[in-house]
């Protein structure tokens, strides 16, 4: 049997940008080669500006997913307030690091904007909780060799919202089109102040 | 004592016993180096954190917090460390609250290297202790399995060669603090670009008596990227999609349910809990 | 200590793991290393472009910071004087080294033998009978070759170990190979670009890829490289940049990130 981190393949990044911040995934879901459904978001909403991205093991996508929704439900009738994208990401480190000896096979990625600051928050995990913060993007999932290589060459400081969507999309259009395991269609969130712009993007079907 | 879940162990051990391989841990190559002078201690860091042949984070933090006086630096699987330091770090506060006193660095050490041997060496954290307590100062390194040792000068992970290299050929006894921040900077140097492991910027911290701790966060930063030559900044409209939703401010607030309750019945309220002012 | 320090993972006594038979010693030789690296070729209407970095490396360590994998095919002299193919190898170098000098040789043989220069197209298809030759103890290389065709024409022809070949308009090999194409597919074929306000959702238009001229060709490498160094730990120290047009063959060195 393959890696569970390679069965089900999938792709997600983030991106900062100037106020604002991006997240993208693809819509594949995958056995090894064979395709069942381009239809599977990997991105999940938490608050009105943090979002989760999820990618690996489908099963464990599902599951954890859920299992935040539970947790940052709980977390909102207790504290009668939205999580912020910085507590729901130390929320996940230490909920993955609880599973530190029986893992959960996912690459979290969070993006969102922090409700009281205004700045924009991104970062990434290992399926074992370590935080990765980065000031620029974070990429996760089977396609995230050729994400590293697009985003480290498209991205630059400060774009604005527009300019934003263009280069990670175009990050990660051409990043999942040379994984055989990621592609099929991709979903973009693109996270300003007061509005979220949601948007399906047109990709190669094969 | 973290309270380890072990629910998807059983699940996991069955797919590794059929040959699927452990999930890809952060970190495995690091340079990490101390070294005491006459008034106090040094530790530094490399700030590269790979997964594999893959740089994941170019510039993270690998000295961590564990009381005031007492810092450590950590090498190995990245969230090992993160949370063995973090745990003995809330530790170390409350012992040092039950005790009224300064907190050790032996006893820090003793504490860490308690823990990982009771893990046999599954919690991979490899880590250099520094700090000074109203014993002196203290300098050791923890291995994952438990085993520590005491020295002036120590280097640990996989730029540890590299840059043993340098203590070994530049050490003298009696440095004085720039002397041994410039030793220690230098050592992590060598393993930045002789040990592919490591990279990026050179971190310290420096630990005296009677003197606040000093994090010199990317003292050296020897590789900062070029510019680029291209500008690589799309023409909007580049990207083709086929559906676009909007969520406004407004909208955002339907992810919160409310519900008015119907009847005019007086909903009772709890009195308000007592705030001291 | 150091010793404690090694893999531990096969001692887990996982209750489902299979008894292994002990007292049992296996020897065996593995006949290749990786030395790692990374090799890129652009083409266009009038150039070839092949680029590599210049560091080898075997686990963390550093061989050295100045071995070049691009050479050049069929050359007058050692320098490689009055030669127009360019041959990138990058994999073990060892092989590599082999794979050049067998390559070189044989087209050097051939202007003896004819008295005229040999075509960059078959030089193409001998490089890939001399891989195939080799089909069950292969050269553990992936070669790309470059120059001009007949019509004065880049071309660039992509190997993989075993002699399969294709001829394309760039291609990244070696260990950021998967970093570095998606990027020149973006960049250098226009892949997933549209021409913005030629239409709505699919009724846009696709945006044509243009033939690059040799500045921006260059400019491309140079930040497909930079790039392939900040996320990749074996690629660094320097770039040699070899470029092919009908003026002949010029070679530049740029320096890398060394850490």
């Amino acid at each position: 049997m393959s890696n569970p981190f390679d069965i089900n393949g999938g792709a997600c990044v983030a991106m900062v940008g100037k106020d604002c911040v991006a997240i993208a995934c693809d819509l594949r879901l995958g056995m090894q080669s064979l395709t069942i459904s381009n239809n599977f978001p990997k991105i999940f909403n938490y608050a009105p500006s943090t979002y989760l991205g999820l990618t690996g093991l489908a099963t464990d996508v599902n599951t954890v997913s859920d299992l935040f929704r539970y947790k940052v439900n709980m977390y909102r009738l207790r504290e009668e307030r939205d999580i912020a994208p910085q507590t729901l990401a130390n929320l996940v480190s230490s909920s993955l690091y609880e599973k530190r000896f029986g893992p959960y096979f996912v690459s979290p990625v969070i993006a969102g904007i922090n409700p009281t600051t205004g700045k924009p928050f991104i970062c990434g995990f290992d399926s074992i909780g370590c935080i990765d913060f980065a000031k620029d993007f974070i990429v996760s999932g089977t396609a995230s060799d050729q994400l590293f290589g697009t985003c480290e060459g498209l991205w630059e400081p400060d774009l604005a919202p527009e300019d934003l969507f263009e280069t990670i999309s175009q990050a990660l259009l051409s990043a999942v089109d040379r994984d055989a395991l990621s592609g099929w269609g991709a979903q973009v969130y693109i996270i300003e102040k007061d509005k979220v712009t949601q948007r399906l993007l047109k990709g190669r079907q094969d | 004592m973290p309270g380890f879940d072990f629910t998807n162990y059983n699940r996991n051990a069955a797919l590794h016993a059929k040959g699927v391989p452990l999930p890809k841990a952060t970190s495995t190559g690091t340079t990490i180096v101390g070294c005491i002078y006459d008034k106090g201690v040094v530790i530094a860091a490399d700030t590269r954190a790979t997964s594999g042949p893959i740089v994941a984070d170019k510039n993270c933090e690998k000295l961590h917090y564990i009381a005031p006086k007492i810092w450590c630096a950590g090498a190995g699987t990245a969230a090992d460390t993160e949370f063995t330091t973090a745990l003995i770090s809330s530790n170390v506060e409350l012992h040092s609250l039950s005790t009224g006193r300064d907190p050790r660095v032996i006893t820090c050490m003793t504490m860490l290297k308690q823990h990982l041997f009771r893990y046999q060496g599954h919690i991979g954290a490899y880590l250099v202790v520094a700090g000074v307590d109203p014993t002196g100062t203290g300098l050791y390194t923890v291995h994952a399995h438990g085993s520590t040792d005491k020295l002036p000068y120590v280097t640990m992970g996989s730029g540890s060669l590299a840059a043993m290299s340098v203590f070994e050929s530049t050490w003298q006894p009696d440095l004085d603090r720039q002397g041994a921040i410039d030793i220690c900077a230098e050592a992590i140097k060598a393993g930045i670009f002789n040990d592919l492991g490591s990279g990026s910027n050179v971190d310290v911290c420096v630990i005296e008596k009677d003197q606040p701790t000093q994090l010199l966060r990317n003292y050296m930063k020897p590789n900062d990227r070029p510019q680029k030559e291209r500008n690589y900044r799309f023409p909007r409209g580049t990207t083709a999609y086929l559906d676009q939703r909007v969520i406004s401010k407004e909208d955002m607030k339907k992810y919160v349910t409310i519900e008015t309750l119907s009847g005019d019945d007086k909903i009772t309220t709890g009195d308000s809990m007592e705030v001291d002012t | 200590m150091t010793s404690l320090m090694g893999n531990h993972s096969g001692t887990i006594g996982y209750s489902f793991s299979e008894p292994t038979s002990a007292n049992v010693k296996q020897h065996s030789f593995y006949p290749y290393t990786d030395n790692g690296g990374s090799t890129l070729g652009i083409t266009g209407a009038d150039f070839a472009i092949l680029a590599g970095d210049t560091r080898s490396t075997s686990g963390y360590n550093i061989n050295s910071r100045m071995v070049p994998k691009v050479f050049k095919i069929g050359g007058d002299d050692e320098t490689g004087e009055g030669a127009n193919i360019i041959l990138s190898v990058v994999g073990f170098a060892a092989d590599g080294n082999a794979l050049k000098e067998k390559l070189d040789t044989m087209v050097r043989m051939y202007k003896y033998q004819h008295g005229k220069s040999m075509s960059v197209g078959a030089c193409a298809q001998r490089l890939s009978t001399i891989l195939y030759e080799k089909r069950f103890f292969p050269y553990y290389v992936h070669a790309i070759l470059a120059g001009l065709d007949e019509e004065g024409v880049g071309a660039l022809y992509s190997y993989d170990p075993v002699g399969s070949y294709e001829r394309e308009q760039c291609r990244a090999a070696g260990a950021a190979s998967s970093l570095i194409m998606p990027f020149l597919d973006n960049q250098v074929n226009s892949k997933n670009q549209y021409i913005p306000g030629s239409g709505e959702g699919h009724a846009l238009v696709p945006k044509k890829a243009e033939p690059l001229d040799k500045e921006t060709a260059t400019k491309l490498v140079k930040d497909a490289f930079t790039s392939a160094v900040e996320r990749h730990i074996e690629v660094g120290d320097g770039l040699q940049l070899v470029i092919v047009t009908r003026e002949g063959i010029e070679e530049v060195f740029h320096a890398l990130k060394q850490d």
